[in-house]
């Protein structure tokens, strides 16, 4: 007798624990190869940009904190810069550089999320305690900074919310000082892991030209082998003073991605350091009116936060609120590239594949 | 430096009649061109050598009082500068070409711009509403829809 088979549709979310949250994948699977794969996304709209068109620009600071919410310092921070190149606004150096030290520990923290979700998926569940043990630190840092673990808006336009305290500064050296050490713990944990290894090393490859032309950003790019950083390439705030490698791996996969966000870990905590030594003295922020009406103009903002090229384009038409504002969450743009990366893998892959691209729905669906 | 002038230069030498305006937008050379051409020149300016835009930063729309105005802005990954096109959209018949076929960015990015403004993308290969439902009415991002609920106006009429 023969045996009859056929492609079937599954569905893999909207509940499902390796989509890191409300994420639907329509996978088209022929027996336990995936065809296609569609994601189907906008569970989390909330409608951002339309909600920044009925809010002064100060009120928006706190929506940004909700898009991509596993790095919200970056999130702030591109709104802020917006804002200020729009309006004109000069940033104190001292703002300058406590906005650099908290956006790198967020991206420490973030990244740690990653390595620990990551391993995860793939089935090491012990190096995601250990890095969750980690950046309790960094939400620890966060909270004496400002008093929220999570949704910071400590980074607003002119400068930051409060000034950092010498308390501060010891507490994040003796981050900086123990976090080495751990990070050669995870390594032994998960980087060097056979398993880890044959489950990620050669899947979800997309060349160097397909990632630039799908726009990816951030470590799926650079794992790609394109260095591109706007840190370095379109440098803002004080990074031109500070020196730090970009990380880049040329194997295209899974594996690579992991080993560029772990070598920016390492990199991040160099900047760190530089940016307490170089602190200067001065005011935290300059001078901004309660209610802010920038003179009608745009402005495009771009920062490398966490998850790639984080951009905002700033519209305004002398009013209080901004008359349009488009937020380009790297995460929304890597994940359209998804669908080509799982084709031709077992099911199994897409959810390493789908973890290496560690995408954050808030900023996804806005 | 690339200025909007060269930009305009280049592209005029190809397409003699398609740039409307040049200018510049948040520091970045702007240019106005024509919609019907808009798949020929973005061709041009990622093929160009000078040029070489491979990167569709981000491409959006903005619902302006008399049109609707389509947005790209284009950086090059390894000359390290950048372009900003802008199109605009007559607002009865919503519709211009797709730039699927240049950049692949441009798929979820027009599908969005569907989504929020019903501006219709031809040549698109699977457009459809990509953030709201499939039978959502509307387009949110247009001006003249409301921010508030159904719910809240009932509740207001009571």
């Amino acid at each position: 007798m023969a045996i009859r088979t056929e492609e079937v549709q599954i569905n893999m979310g909207p509940q499902h624990p390796s989509t890191h949250g409300v994420l639907r994948m329509i996978l088209t699977i022929d027996g336990e190869t995936v065809v296609d794969a569609r994601p189907d996304i906008g569970f989390l709209h909330r409608g951002i940009e339309k909600l920044a068109e009925k809010r002064t620009y100060h009120q928006f600071v706190g929506l940004t904190d909700r898009l991509d919410y596993l790095s919200a310092m970056l999130g702030n921070a591109v709104y802020a810069m917006a804002v200020e190149k729009v309006a004109s606004i000069e940033v104190p150096a001292r703002a300058e550089y406590i906005r650099v030290i908290m956006m790198e520990l967020n991206r420490i923290s973030s990244h740690l999320v990653f390595v620990g979700a990551f391993g995860l998926d793939l089935g090491a569940t012990t190096p995601f305690l250990y890095t969750f043990r980690e950046r309790e630190d960094i939400m620890d840092i966060f909270e004496a900074v400002c008093g929220a673990r999570l949704t910071y808006s400590y980074i607003r336009p002119g400068g930051v919310a409060r000034d950092m305290s010498t308390g501060l500064d010891q507490m994040i050296r003796a981050f900086l000082k123990k976090m080495p050490q751990r990070l050669q713990e995870i390594d032994e944990l998960l980087t060097g892991n056979q398993i880890f290894l044959i489950r990620s090393r050669g899947i979800g490859v997309i060349s160097a030209e397909d990632a630039v032309s799908y726009a990816l950003s951030g470590p799926g790019l650079r794992g790609s082998g394109v260095a591109l950083d706007v840190r370095k390439d379109d440098p803002y705030s004080v990074y031109p003073d500070l020196d730090f490698n970009v990380c880049t791996e040329d194997t295209c996969d899974c594996l690579g991605r992991y080993l560029v966000r772990t070598g920016e870990i390492r990199e991040s905590l160099k900047i760190v350091e530089q940016a307490l030594d170089a602190l200067p003295e001065g005011e935290f922020t300059a001078k901004v009116p309660k209610v802010l009406k920038p003179p009608a103009g745009e402005a495009y903002a771009r920062v490398e936060s966490s998850r790639g090229d984080l951009g905002v384009y700033l519209i305004s038409d002398g009013s209080a609120s901004p008359y349009r504002l488009h937020w380009r969450g790297p995460s929304f743009i890597n994940l359209a590239a998804v669908g080509q990366m799982v084709k031709g893998l077992k099911i199994a892959d897409t959810v390493a594949v789908l973890g290496s691209l560690d995408i954050v729905l808030g900023e996804v669906d806005r | 430096m690339l200025t909007s002038d060269r930009i305009a230069e280049l592209v005029r030498a190809q397409y003699p009649n398609a740039v409307i305006e040049t200018g510049e937008s948040g520091g970045m050379p702007a240019l106005r061109v024509k919609a019907d051409e808009i798949v020929g020149i973005c061709a041009l300016i990622k093929e160009s050598l000078e040029m070489n835009m491979d990167y569709l930063m981000s491409q959006t729309a903005v619902d302006r009082p008399e049109e609707f105005e389509v947005v790209y802005h284009l950086y090059s990954v390894s000359a390290k500068h950048y372009a900003v096109l802008k199109v605009s959209v007559d607002k009865s018949t919503p519709s211009l070409p797709s730039v699927y076929s240049v950049w692949k960015a441009a798929d979820w990015q027009e599908c969005e711009i569907y989504d929020m403004f019903g501006i219709v993308f031809e040549g698109h290969p699977d457009l459809r509403r990509i953030l709201t439902d499939d039978d959502f009415e509307g387009f949110p991002l247009r001006k003249d829809y409301g921010i508030v609920s159904e719910c809240e106006e009932k509740s207001e009429q009571e």
